[in-house]
C-alpha cells in the first residue's frame, strides 16, 4: 500500500527548472532513498514536500490527501516529519526542550490552561518531559538532556535531530543526508538507528544520502535525481548498474570503459 | 577569605543570618537617615542578594513580599522624602514590568522591536481620553470623566486594548524579518506618537499636543489614590501579575515556541510550529503588559501628552533587557530596576553634588559641559562598557534544568523499560 504518492511535480524559480515532472510512490513502512550527484534537486523536492516551497505545478498526496498549499507546520501535523542537511537545532535551548518542541502540535494546552497551571496542562507538561526523555534513551543522549544543544558533538547533533523528528510522531520521516560528515562507526550506529526506528515506530522512511554503502544496505527502493529529472528508478542492485546512473554520477566516458 | 565564602554558599542558615542583618542595618539606616538615597538603595539591594541565597522559591517570594509590601514603605514614611522615595519605586515598577513586556518579544521570540513605547501610549490614553471631559468631544453618549471607580475597568481594557494592537501592527509587520523588523516597528512607534499629536481634528479625540489634563484618579470604596505611595502598591501587585504571567509562560508550550521560532524559523516551523500565531502571541502578550502600565502611568501623573512616547523611551526599555540579559526573567528585573535608578536617583544625585561643587568654587565646570547636560553620556559610557565587558548582561537568561532521576523514573514506569534495552546505538557501540 502506497503513503506518499508524488505525481508530476515540478519547480521552476524564475527559468530555472529546480525540478521536471518528478513522480514517484512510495510504499508504507520502506525505507526509499534518493540519491544523486549535487545540485540534482533532491533537497527542493523535500522542500516542496514539507511545505517549505510550494510546487509550480504537480500534486503531494499523503495517504490520497493533497498536501499542495499547505504551510510546513500544517504539513508536520498532518505526519511528515524531516531533518535538515544542515542541522537545524535550537541552538540556546536544552536538548530535551528540542525534543519536546518537537511535540508542539501534539499538546492542547491553551493560554488558560497555561496562566492558570491547571492540573491537566501539569500532566501533560510532565507526559511530554518524559516522552521526550525516553526519546533521548532512543537515541543515546539522556546524560545530555541539560545540555545545550550547540554544545553537542556532530553526530549527536545529528541523532538529536532524528529524535526531534520523532517527537512530532511522524507517518512519513524525511532525513536530509543523515550521515554526512559522520565516521564509518557512526554510520554503521545511524543503520542500524533508521532500521530500529522504522519497526519502533511504525515509521515510513525517506532519505537523501550519498553515502552509497549506507543506500545500498538500507534502501529497497531508490530513486536516482540528475538536473531535476527523475533518471532511475528500482531496487539497489537494479540501481546499482543502470548506465544512466552511473553516467550521471561517473560521466559519459565510465559506461564504455565499464 | 576564600573558604569562608565556599562555607557561606552552603550554608542556608549563614545566608539567612546575613540577609537579616542587612534587612535590619539598611532598613534602620533608611528609618532614621531619611535623606539617604544611599540607604534606600541599599535596602532594595536586599532584593538582590535575596535572589542569590539558596532558599526555596517560596520562600524567596515571602521575604521579598515582607520587604516590599510592610518594610520598605515603612520605613521609608518618617520624612519629607517619603513620598519621592515611592515615586521612584513606582517607576521602578511601572519599568520592570514594561520591561518584562518586551523581554518576551526581544529576549524570548527574538523579534526586535523599537516601538514598545507604543503600547505604553495606548494603555495611557485609553484611561486618558475616557478619565477626562475629553471624551465628551466625540462619544455619543455617557457622561465624562468617568469615575475612579472605572480605573480598575480599566486595567483590563489597557492589557486588551494594547494586545489588540500588538496583533495589529503584528499581522502586516511580522512578512519582514531582522533589521527591517527593527526599522518598521520603530515607524509604527512614531506613528502612534504622531497620531496621537495631531488627533485634535477633525474631531477632537486626544487633544492633540495640548495633552489630556486632571485626569481622573482612581478611587477605591471612596478612598482616592492620590500619592505615589497609594500607587505603589497598585503597581506591585501588576507587577508581581506580569512576573507569574511570564514565568508561567516561559516554561510551557508556548513559551518553548517563543524560543524555537528565536533559534531557527525553518526548523520550528517544519517541527509544527505555526510561525505567525506564534509571532503574534508574543507581540499581544508583551504589548498588554505595557498597556495595563500605561493606564496606571496616567492616573499616577494624572496627565497624558505625546511627549511621554518618545522613541528614546522604546530605546530605554530595550537598554533595560539587553543590560539585564535578554530571555531572563530576573536579568530583566534587575537590568529595569538599576536603569530607572540610576535615571531617577543616581545620576540626579550626581549631578547636583557636582552642581553644589561647582557653585561653591571647589571646581570649575565649564557651562558646555554641566553636568545636567551629561547624564545621558554617562549613561552611554555605562552602556559602552557592558557591551564591552559583560555583553549576555548583568544576569544572564539560564535553561531550566531537568531532574534526569526524576524523568528517568517516569520512563521506566511508562514503559516498562522496553526501549532502552533494545536502543541500536548502544548494541552497535559492543559490536
Amino acid at each position: 500500500m502506497s503513503i506518499l504518492e508524488v505525481k508530476n511535480l515540478t519547480k521552476k524559480f524564475g527559468g530555472l527548472v529546480a525540478t521536471q515532472d518528478i513522480s514517484m510512490t512510495v510504499e508504507k513502512n520502506s525505507i526509499t532513498a534518493i540519491i544523486g550527484p549535487n545540485g540534482a534537486g533532491k533537497t527542493t523536492f523535500f522542500n516542496m514536500i514539507t511545505g517549505v516551497y510550494q510546487p509550480t505545478s504537480g500534486e503531494i498526496l499523503l495517504e490520497s490527501e493533497k498536501l499542495n498549499g499547505l504551510k510546513p507546520h500544517i504539513v508536520c501535523r498532518k505526519g511528515i516529519a524531516r531533518t535538515f542537511q544542515n542541522i537545524r537545532l535550537f541552538n540556546e535551548m536544552t536538548v530535551l526542550e528540542n525534543v519536546m518542541v518537537g511535540m508542539h502540535a501534539h499538546l492542547k494546552a491553551g493560554l488558560f490552561g497555561i496562566l492558570f497551571n491547571l492540573p491537566t496542562t501539569r500532566k501533560e507538561e510532565l507526559d511530554s518531559e518524559i516522552k521526550a526523555y525516553q526519546l533521548l534513551e532512543y537515541v543515546g543522549l539522556e546524560d545530555f538532556l541539560n545540555e545545550k544543544a550547540c554544545n553537542l558533538s556532530y553526530g549527536a547533533q545529528r541523532r538529536l535531530e532524528i529524535a526531534r523528528a520523532l517527537a512530532a510522531e511522524p507517518k512519513v520521516l524525511l532525513l536530509d543526508e543523515p550521515a554526512a560528515g559522520m565516521n564509518p562507526k557512526e554510520t554503521t550506529e545511524l543503520t542500524r538507528l533508521i532500521r530500529n526506528m522504522r519497526e519502533e515506530f511504525n515509521l515510513t522512511i525517506i532519505l537523501i544520502e550519498h553515502d552509497m554503502r549506507l543506500v545500498m544496505e538500507i534502501s529497497e527502493q531508490i530513486f536516482v535525481l540528475d538536473h531535476g529529472v527523475k533518471i532511475a528508478e528500482g531496487k539497489p542492485e537494479y540501481i546499482r548498474n543502470n548506465p544512466k546512473v552511473i553516467e550521471a554520477y561517473l560521466g559519459t566516458g565510465a559506461v564504455h570503459a565499464g | 577569605m576564600k573558604a569562608l565564602w565556599q562555607n557561606y554558599r552552603k550554608n542556608k542558615l549563614a545566608q539567612g543570618i546575613f540577609l537579616l542583618l542587612y534587612i535590619g542595618i539598611t532598613s534602620l539606616s533608611l528609618y532614621l537617615a531619611q535623606k539617604s538615597v544611599t540607604a534606600f538603595l541599599l535596602l532594595l539591594a536586599s532584593l538582590l542578594l535575596l535572589y542569590f541565597t539558596s532558599f526555596k522559591n517560596v520562600t524567596k517570594w515571602l521575604i521579598a513580599g515582607v520587604v516590599l509590601v510592610i518594610l520598605l514603605p515603612f520605613t521609608a514614611s518618617n520624612g519629607d522624602g517619603y513620598q519621592s522615595y515611592m515615586e521612584v519605586a513606582t517607576l521602578v515598577g511601572i519599568y520592570i514590568s514594561m520591561a518584562l513586556g518586551l523581554n518576551v518579544v526581544v529576549g524570548m521570540a527574538g523579534l526586535l522591536d523599537l516601538g514598545f513605547i507604543a503600547f505604553f501610549a495606548v494603555g495611557a490614553y485609553s484611561y486618558g481620553i475616557f478619565a477626562t471631559a475629553q471624551a465628551n468631544h466625540f462619544m455619543p453618549f455617557g457622561h465624562y470623566p468617568l469615575s475612579g471607580e472605572s480605573f480598575w475597568i480599566f486595567i483590563l481594557i489597557g492589557c486588551f486594548v494594547a494586545a489588540l494592537f500588538g496583533i495589529l501592527l503584528g499581522i502586516p509587520v511580522l512578512r519582514v524579518k531582522g533589521d527591517y523588523l527593527a526599522i518598521v516597528t520603530l515607524g509604527f512607534g512614531e506613528i502612534i506618537r504622531i497620531i496621537f499629536n495631531n488627533l485634535d481634528r477633525p474631531v477632537n479625540i486626544t487633544n492633540g499636543a495640548m495633552g489630556l489634563p486632571s485626569v481622573t484618579p482612581p478611587s477605591l470604596f471612596g478612598i482616592d489614590f492620590l500619592y505615589p505611595s497609594q500607587f505603589y502598591y497598585i503597581v506591585l501587585i501588576i507587577l508581581v501579575f506580569t512576573i507569574f504571567t511570564v514565568r508561567r509562560f516561559e516554561h510551557s508550550k508556548i513559551g518553548r515556541s517563543w524560543k524555537a521560532v528565536r533559534e531557527n524559523e525553518i526548523a520550528a516551523q517544519a517541527m509544527g510550529v505555526p510561525l505567525v500565531k506564534t509571532k503574534l502571541m508574543a507581540f499581544a502578550i508583551g504589548a498588554s503588559f505595557s498597556g495595563m502600565m500605561g493606564v496606571v502611568f496616567a492616573a499616577k501623573q494624572a496627565f497624558v501628552d505625546p511627549t511621554s512616547f518618545t522613541l528614546l523611551e522604546s530605546i530605554t526599555i530595550l537598554v533595560m533587557v539587553i543590560l539585564g540579559g535578554m530571555g531572563s526573567v530576573p536579568g530583566v528585573i534587575l537590568g529595569a530596576a538599576v536603569m530607572t535608578i540610576l535615571n531617577l536617583q543616581v545620576l540626579t544625585e550626581i549631578t547636583n553634588w557636582l552642581n553644589q561643587l561647582s557653585t561653591s568654587g571647589a571646581i570649575s565646570i565649564p557651562d558646555a559641559l554641566s553636568p545636567s547636560k551629561m547624564q545621558r553620556m554617562i549613561f552611554g559610557l555605562l552602556l559602552i562598557l557592558f557591551a564591552l565587558y559583560r555583553p549576555q548582561g548583568l544576569l544572564p537568561a539560564k535553561n531550566r534544568k531537568y531532574d534526569q532521576k526524576l524523568l528517568q523514573k517516569g520512563s521506566k514506569e511508562a514503559n516498562g523499560d522496553s526501549l532502552r534495552e533494545q536502543s541500536p546505538i548502544e548494541n552497535a557501540q559492543e559490536v
